[in-house]
């Protein structure tokens, strides 16, 4: 067989961990990544010379950050590292690179997409301020460059990264006036068996819910009717609680509900999606080992579902040994079977954070239609509804095309969740009916002149 | 004005750069949002509303924090690195017809 | 689940060349059932340049041309919205002094059609549009064509289709259409059985498939235009833009994108599988920044292309079937459909309720391949 062209994609938990069983065996992959450093989000680096230890950086998860960034510091010298550069396409077994202004074409034979997520966006009135930033945000303000979003924060939203962002921030030193999560205490208590099947990390959430009410910071459940005002900046934040409005001023929002998995290239390599009631999205069809619809393509982290970090870790060596026996190598099976395992009860665990925190039902109802849902283009909800009720649109795509929605910048990263909420509840249709935004290259902005640039060498050369 | 406020890594290197054709420091490590962000309110104006814009995901995948140096190249703030000597502007937008 | 209709006209395909018929057919009060395999406009009809040009067409093809020139003028009033449709003027550059003279040419050839062409050495062209780059040696401009929003302008025909009562079947594929001596039946799948005594085969890239049933042997090729946009910019360029050889062109919309495309994608003519090519984009980026400058500092945010129908001499077939009586080809208008399509609709209801049309179409008479057969 010819020599294998092994790519991944992606140096986050998932990624790194895949590489580490790709090199053991003797293989040399190409690890793409857009940051400047290994790690990925969760375990992002700031940039060299910063002086915070890795307990200040990353609490309880220290020692998993570290064995990772050291993992990943030994295989530097056995895989081809392509830091700072963006996969910008991938089509006929190609990649579209660019990186510092550079383009290149990376032919592969093996493709491992380990691209990992962002923060699920629902909008609110004022989420366009200066001053409204996701909670991944506010984490990597803080993590990669010590700094926090505002000098008096408010929380807002649902999911697991609400309560440890409070927690690292009022650790830090912020002024957290208040975390507003849109999740019930009930719904959390009936997900108890669930997260139990994770007893570490459901020790931390209590852990870190006690410290915050023991430190008081204020924490409401159940709110509702979130909005934001201010003229230039964020100015105040408003909420309802059992039929009552409450209102703040603050000078920062960080707002997520839950993440959401970056599936651009799975896309455009020609993956087979399927709805995923879970993730609530439409997801690249995966086997238990990872493997997606493709030959030689295989998916490993939150870029193919959200199971966090220790997932990450387990799903990037579980598809590298998938890789290698497809390759025809002699792979352990007791190995497989452990991370099967191990990642069945993560899964376990992962229904049971859904069922913690549950999107809000109603937002899309109660969505006014002045609200904007695209931010790129500045489409409102109304606009949208208008499509569907003067034009008849029951799909995405044709949404998009006849609204802008998904046009912008972003290509839908921030709004396809709530335009897709939004089109779902005025047709009366299940998300999984309505289809999905096809990704469409390049996946990110790049600049003309770089391309212009590269035709030149091309005709050059 | 700012958005921003540093709670770590205060002893770094002072970078100067210039925002909005007056001369400002940011330091060394920062990215270009939060070298603007510590000293001012926003990085942009929305090209449709002309209100402004500060960024929001942070980690390079809203495409929301597209800011313009002086000779009009474009640079993502959140994931490019301040360098001395940049000059930056915040109040524009490509807004149609100026 | 079997479902049987009877129509005066049934058409295949919902590109802009079936909605325009269709509405035009229903404006006459013919019955219509038309069938589109995949959402109306989605191909060529929804994903090309969005030109509204006569300058640079051949000679044959102007007289239908300014035909449908005239239909653009009222689009609101026929199809309910101006579509974003922009007399910007369409500027045809040239590069060299043998393009000058081929524009000078064009312009001797095209008269007496009211293109109304104004040619422009460099100074007086750059004079005028400031933001031209320097290789440019002139310029032909046709002040009253312009361009639209082709993802609208398709959605609104179809909307205005059925509006109209046009019975208008999306995601249903036709299988089979046979002429019986009097009626037409097509067959589509999932049961559906249209009988009408005319048929319209506007069914764009896979026109020749059906022409081909009427043993009408057509060599249609697909092709797959490249296109990509920028975000959006201050405005600084009113004409479509366009150059000697084709090949490349530009405009920006209102809100200030770029469009511009250039080279070819590759595909097949399955429609989940067309693809702009990374070297024909980077080619066309090339020529963008030489042609204006500014585009050196834009962003590229999205690429796109889809299938479009072409034919060996780049002359669509318009006209009726040479085997088969009350059958209408309109398909292979090799990327230049666009802004005819609301008087080919015009033309084939023409065909329809009189047997013959005003606008000179012989030169697409699909006869011209029948040689090859």
């Amino acid at each position: 067989m010819d020599e294998p062209r092994i790519v991944i994609v992606g140096a986050g938990p998932a990624g790194v961990r895949a590489a580490e069983v790709l090199v053991a065996a003797g293989l040399r992959p190409v690890v793409v990544d857009e940051n400047q450093r290994a790690g990925g989000q969760v375990y992002r680096q700031p940039p060299a010379g910063f002086v915070r230890s890795k307990k200040q950086l990353y609490g309880f998860e220290s020692a998993k950050a570290d064995a990772l960034h050291r993992t990943f510091n030994k295989l530097r010298s056995y895989i081809n590292y392509l830091p700072e550069t963006l996969v910008w396409n991938c089509d006929g077994r190609q990649l579209d690179l660019l990186g510092r202004g550079q383009h290149q074409s990376l032919p592969y034979s093996h493709l491992m997409l380990c691209t990992g997520a962002i923060d699920r966006v629902l909008p609110f009135p004022g989420w366009l301020l200066p001053g409204v930033y996701t909670l991944g945000a506010a984490q990597v303000a803080l993590k990669a460059q010590g700094c926090v979003i505002g000098s008096r924060i408010v929380l807002a939203g649902s999911g697991p990264l609400l309560y440890l962002l409070a927690y690292q921030y009022a650790k830090a030193g912020a002024d957290i006036a208040a975390v507003l999560d849109t999740s019930s205490f009930s719904s959390k208590l009936q997900a108890t068996f669930d997260l139990l099947k994770q007893p570490l990390a459901f020790a931390k959430g209590l852990y870190f819910l006690a410290w915050l009410r023991c430190h008081g910071v204020k924490v409401v459940e159940g709110v509702e009717k979130i909005a934001v005002k201010g003229e230039q900046k964020v100015e105040t934040i408003s909420w309802h609680k059992d039929g009552r409005e409450q209102t703040l001023e603050c000078d920062a929002v960080a707002s997520g509900f839950g993440l959401r998995s970056e599936t651009q290239l799975a896309d455009l390599a020609g993956c087979a999606f399927e709805f995923s009631q879970l993730n609530q999205q439409w997801l690249p069809q995966r086997d238990q080992a990872g493997r997606s619809s493709v030959e030689g393509v295989y998916l490993a982290g939150d870029g193919g579902g959200i199971a966090g970090a220790d997932a990450a870790e387990l799903a990037g060596r579980r598809a590298a040994l998938a890789l290698l026996e497809d390759l025809g190598q002699t792979i352990d099976a007791g190995e497989s079977r452990r991370l099967d395992r191990a990642l069945q009860r993560i899964q376990g665990f992962r229904r049971g954070l859904e069922r913690a925190f549950p999107t809000p039902v109603e937002w899309a109802r109660e969505c006014a239609d002045e609200e904007i849902i695209c931010r790129c283009e500045e489409i409102t909800a109304g606009e949208l509804r208008h499509a569907v009720d003067h034009a008849g649109t029951v799909e995405m795509n044709r949404l998009k095309a006849l609204t802008r929605v998904g046009m912008g910048r972003c290509q839908g990263r921030v709004c396809s969740a709530a335009a897709a909420e939004i089109l779902a509840c005025s047709t009366g249709k299940s998300l999984a009916e309505i289809g999905r935004l096809r990704g469409q290259p390049p996946i990110k902005p790049m600049p003309v002149a770089a391309g212009a640039a590269a035709s030149l060498i091309r005709e050059t050369s | 004005m700012t958005l921003f406020t540093r709670i770590a890594e205060t002893q770094r290197e002072p970078v100067s750069f210039s925002l909005d054709g007056r001369s400002a420091t940011a330091l060394a490590g920062d990215t270009v949002l939060t070298a603007v962000l510590t000293q001012a309110d926003s990085l942009r104006l929305s090209e449709f509303s002309g209100k402004p814009r500060a960024g929001f995901c942070l980690i390079g995948a809203c495409q929301d924090c597209w800011m313009r140096t002086e000779d009009g190249q474009p640079l993502r703030a959140c994931s490019t690195e301040i360098q001395a000597g940049m000059r930056l502007l915040t109040a524009v937008s490509g807004a149609r017809n100026g | 689940m079997s479902e049987r209709l009877t129509a005066d006209v049934a058409i295949i395909g919902g590109g802009l060349m079936g909605c325009s018929a269709a509405l035009a057919l229903r404006r006459m009060n013919l019955s219509v059932v038309l069938l589109e395999q995949g959402w109306c406009g989605a191909q060529a009809s929804g994903i090309n340049y969005g030109g509204v040009r006569r300058q640079g067409r051949a000679a044959v093809q102007l007289p239908l041309s300014q035909r449908a020139y005239a239909i653009w003028q009222r689009l609101p009033q026929l199809v309910g919205s101006d579509c974003e449709y922009t007399v910007s003027g369409h500027l045809k550059l040239a590069r060299s002094e043998i393009e000058m003279a081929s524009l000078e040419d064009y312009r001797a050839q095209a008269d007496g059609f009211g293109l109304q062409l104004e040619i422009l050495g460099r100074a007086a062209l750059r004079q005028r549009f400031p933001w031209l780059g320097e290789k440019v040696a002139g310029g032909s401009l046709c002040p009253g064509d312009g361009h639209a929003n082709p993802r609208l302008v398709a959605a609104a025909f179809a909307l205005a289709a059925k509006n109209h009562g046009a019975d208008l079947r999306e995601g249903t594929t036709v299988e089979s259409a046979v002429f019986d001596g009097e009626k037409f039946t097509v067959r589509a799948a999932g049961g559906l059985e249209v009988n009408a005594k005319f048929l319209l085969n506007c069914a764009g890239a896979w026109g020749a498939r059906f022409a081909g049933q009427f043993g009408e042997h057509v060599p249609e090729y697909p092709i797959f235009p490249n296109m990509w946009v920028t975000e959006p910019m201050p405005k600084l360029v009113e004409p479509n833009v366009g150059i000697v050889g084709g090949g490349f062109y530009v405009r920006q919309v209102e809100r200030g994108n770029f469009v511009l495309g250039g080279g070819r994608g590759t595909g097949q003519l399955a429609i989940a599988s067309t693809r702009p090519a990374s070297a024909s984009m980077f080619a066309s980026m090339r020529m963008a920044c030489e042609f204006i400058p500014a585009l050196q500092n834009a962003l590229v945010i999205r690429s796109w292309t889809g299938v479009e129908g072409a034919l060996p001499d780049h002359q669509p077939v318009l006209g009726p079937s040479a085997t088969t009586p009350g059958l209408f080809h309109a398909f292979g208008f090799s990327g230049a459909g666009f802004q005819l399509a609301p008087a080919v609709g015009e033309v084939l209801a023409d065909l329809v309720a009189h047997g013959a049309t005003a606008t000179p179409i012989e030169a697409f008479s699909i006869g011209r391949f029948s040689a090859i057969s």
